[in-house]
């Protein structure tokens, strides 16, 4: 098959590179809020007043979490110098200087929330946002990969059945529930609204994804990003459970246990990839899918 | 109690040559409850009680808070020390006071913390350990004790009167009770935790 002209694989490379090494980012954010370790490291945007500081107790995975955001932030940089140099496709290098904006708003965040001890606002905002910028990360791999320069797979919507603005609804519904997830664990809410949260946002995902697997199933593109939608949510609520189960069960507990931090970052982390998985599900729905079109009866108008 | 698990700063395991336990919840030989802030919550006549000119001291040693639980009046000068090889933060999770997180290097110079507002009581902790966690009552008045081993607190030159004196534990809550000090007298108050 011959090459897409306008596929750049160093920078479909780099930005795979860039999407995996923020996912990274989450863990380790994730890490830092189930060890207590937010506020080991009281200063920024030095740490005890050095560049490296001593890698000990909490120490290590705030600093720890502070060094990969720095340099997912590089990386960030390098993305969008690449796609101004390279790219022909100008609403691309718009999302280039979008993610670059969004990860310098998340260190700000980061550093304000060590600085103002932690308010509930500022965590829970960084938390979200983090989970956004692995989105948009994803996306821009998504965009210069040659499969995407080849063009669309495309399929008529089914006007009975339609899809295209219902996949909006589960990136939002996603993004709604990850942030009443980072309010109760910055302590701004109970963790009963995002465990309500939970079979609401299954169930958007299950009535999309079943609605292309049913009626959609021939386009492979959507066939496989709906298998994966859901197979993700579906690990997503395990370890949801896990996550609470085992933090109920550590309650008493004087230190962050490690079953409990494993579960809770793999929830985390998993969540970043539901947010990423939907937002790609619609980008393919949207693309994919000629819009139905609608009739409507003729009005009379009287005059 | 649980066995705190310091193994994440071995500088830290090793003080300890026996494991170290939390606590949270320490209950004496003779049954009685230790690290307690008992004060005197109502009944002074208004006054003025100036705050002791010696400070206050909470040492990082064996990367634990030492005392667990601490007394101190307002405008009282509150010593904190770190006694251990390793770096610890102080984080004051006050919410009356203004709340502060602050390193303190090994060897570095002992801080110096003042409370201007009556509050019982606030956590102070260390997320480089996070296990560490002390409690601190800071009370308007020099009326006030803490728990020890044998579970008594005795609250020396109160003035004739009725009292409401209040009972506070880090897991446990507050309990109330009244007692009426008359002229040269002494009077008794037994606190009740059940489980």
């Amino acid at each position: 098959m011959a090459a897409e002209p306008n596929f750049h694989p160093g920078l479909h490379r780099w930005s795979m590179v860039l999407a995996f090494c923020t996912l990274l980012l989450v863990v380790a954010g994730g890490t830092v809020t189930s060890r207590d370790a937010g506020l080991s490291v009281p200063d920024w945007p030095l740490s005890y007043g050095k560049i490296m500081p001593p890698m000990e107790g909490g120490i290590l995975y705030e600093h720890g979490h502070r060094m990969i955001a720095t340099m997912v932030g590089l990386f960030t940089i390098v993305s969008m110098v690449w796609l101004f140099r390279v790219e022909k496709r100008r609403w691309l290098r718009i999302l280039g200087v979008i993610a670059l904006l969004a990860v310098i708003a998340q260190g700000v965040l980061g550093g304000l929330t060590v600085l103002l001890l932690l308010p509930w606002y500022i965590s829970s905002a960084h938390a979200s946002l983090a989970q956004l910028f692995f989105s948009t990360t994803v996306a821009i791999t998504l965009f210069t990969s040659s499969w995407w320069l080849r063009g669309p797979a495309l399929t008529d919507e089914d006007p009975r059945y339609p899809v295209r603005g219902l996949s909006l609804a589960a990136p939002f519904c996603v993004l709604g529930q990850l942030a009443l997830g980072a309010a109760a664990r910055h302590k701004a809410i109970g963790s009963i609204y995002h465990i309500c949260g939970a079979p609401i946002v299954t169930g958007v995902v299950l009535w999309i994804s079943l609605r292309i697997l049913l009626h959609y199933a021939g386009n492979r593109e959507l066939r496989s990003a709906a298998v994966a939608l859901t197979g993700i949510t579906f690990c997503q609520v395990f370890l949801g459970i896990a996550a609470y189960m085992t933090r109920i069960a550590y309650a008493d507990a004087v230190q962050p246990m490690p079953l409990m931090v494993t579960f809770t970052v793999l929830h985390v982390a998993v969540g970043a990839l539901t947010m990423a998985a939907s937002v790609s599900l619609a980008i393919l729905v949207r693309r994919n899918l000629i819009a139905a079109e609608v009739s409507y009866p003729a009005l009379a108008v009287a005059k | 109690m649980p066995v705190i698990d310091m193994s994440s700063n071995p500088q830290c395991e090793r003080q300890h040559p026996a494991p170290q336990r939390a606590e949270v919840v320490v209950v004496n030989p003779n049954g009685t409850l230790k690290n307690v802030f008992v004060w005197i919550k109502s009944g002074l006549a208004p006054a003025h009680w100036a705050p002791p000119a010696e400070p206050a001291r909470l040492d990082q040693h064996g990367c634990v808070y030492q005392p667990h639980v601490l007394g101190i009046m307002k405008d009282q000068r509150l010593e904190i020390l770190n006694s251990d090889p390793v770096n610890h933060n102080v984080h004051a999770e006050s919410v009356t006071n203004p709340a502060w997180n602050e390193s303190q290097p090994p060897r570095a110079e002992h801080k110096f913390k003042q409370f201007d507002t009556q509050e019982v009581l606030f956590p102070v902790t260390c997320s480089v350990h996070p296990w560490m966690r002390s409690y601190v009552g800071v009370s308007p008045h020099p009326f006030f004790a803490v728990t020890g081993d044998d579970g008594s607190f005795t609250l020396q030159g109160v003035p004739p009167g009725t009292y409401t004196i209040e009972a506070v534990h880090e897991k446990y809550g507050r309990k109330e009770g009244n007692v009426t000090v008359t002229p040269g007298g002494a009077a008794t108050l037994e606190f009740t935790y059940g489980s």
